[in-house]
């Protein structure tokens, strides 16, 4: 009995998946965490003080989408951090299957190019799933409260800083400041796909 | 003299196959989705393997082998595999043309320079969330999408049978 309980609930749990599809949709509360920044500390966004959201964002070192973001990323760590809103970033590969994005490679890179913000390694995988995120860069903007704003692509342009039109997650930032909903609240860009075995 | 004609009657009958070293002018370049869209909806007899990737795209790289293995099998079954790269406009000559020189690509390869992804990617298909890469199969009669990567060439043949009876 108890076997045909646990095979229900499997099946139940499969096709509940299969319905809603994995991940987090705005308005949904996400996840706290606890995981290991480049400098040996374990952090969790409860850690942080006196923030008014978190700008989580799975990149990586490998990916060329994911490194034409990184003085973006930068920018937008300096520019809202102070208001409140730091960049939160997660490696979410499997260093495995993608070696360049080992533990003591994102050290390396975060060192060269003095990453003003946490990069955590999502030992494990199991963060991402949770989110939902599938590539990277892949951003899930939250509020103080752990909900999730807005999800997807930094600006318009990952090619092309110079071309940006809209900057998604600073336009979202100012509507959250503004007490109003991100407009887009989710938006998609190329990305490299999650390097899971 | 015949047997050029009979070649050429051969090339011709089974689609794109790439037979020499690639150049720039072997590439179609789409500077715009609008552009591009229709190799999404071709109305004709073929039945098209769409498969977006790019030569930084690890998994992509690796998955190649299958649609070139379907491109020598299915070739002359009215199937056409197009591979449309994602590559970096700045590494065209740098990198995709020693690419697909250096694999012997025989698939038909053209590029998506649109820098506007956000605007281009629900139009590909709404499944998808902008990872690399992708697969459409599709016919006049059905499409299937899938944001995956092939395992094996039995993997994508299965796939594709559907669209061939």
């Amino acid at each position: 009995m108890k076997n045909l309980t646990l095979l229900f609930l499997a099946f139940f749990g499969l096709s509940f998946t299969f319905v809603d599809g994995p991940g987090y949709d705005i308005g949904e509360t996400a996840t706290d965490f606890e995981l290991m920044n480049v400098d040996g500390e374990m952090v969790s966004l409860s850690d942080m003080e006196n923030v008014k959201g978190y700008i989580v964002t799975f990149t990586c070192n490998h990916c060329p989408y994911a490194v034409m973001y990184e003085d973006r990323l930068i920018e937008l760590h300096n520019k809202f951090a102070p208001m409140g809103y730091p960049v939160v970033a997660i490696n979410p590969n499997d260093p495995q299957v993608q070696p360049a994005d080992g533990y003591d490679e994102m050290k390396n890179r975060a060192s060269e190019k003095a990453f003003p913000f946490v990069y955590l390694f999502d030992e494990g995988q199991h963060i991402y799933p949770q989110y939902g995120a599938t590539k990277t860069p892949h951003v899930f903007l939250l509020d103080a409260n752990r909900v999730v704003k807005y999800i997807g692509a930094i600006d318009d342009n990952p090619r092309d800083a110079s071309a940006v039109e809209v900057k998604y997650v600073e336009n979202a930032i100012m509507a959250l400041e503004g007490g109003l909903n991100p407009d887009p609240q989710s938006t998609k860009a190329i990305g490299c796909s999650i390097k899971s075995k | 003299m015949r047997l050029i004609i009979i070649v050429s009657i051969l090339i011709v009958s089974t689609g794109f196959c790439k037979a020499q070293d690639w150049t720039l002018d072997d590439i179609e370049v789409y500077h715009s989705f609008d552009a591009f869209e229709n190799v999404l909806k071709k109305k004709d007899n073929f039945t098209y393997i769409i498969n977006f990737w790019a030569t930084w795209c690890g998994p992509c790289v690796k998955e190649l082998p299958y649609f070139e293995a379907m491109n020598r099998s299915y070739g002359d079954k009215h199937v056409k595999i197009i591979l449309v790269s994602l590559d970096f406009e700045k590494q065209i000559e740098s990198r995709l043309i020693p690419f697909l020189n250096k694999n012997e690509i025989r698939s038909e390869v053209v590029l998506l320079l649109d820098k506007k992804e956000s605007s281009w990617i629900d139009r590909v298909d709404p499944e998808w969330s902008g990872a690399l890469p992708i697969t459409i199969v599709y016919n006049q009669e059905n499409r299937v999408f899938y944001e995956k990567t092939f395992h094996s060439e039995h993997e994508l043949e299965e796939i594709l049978k559907p669209f061939l009876n």
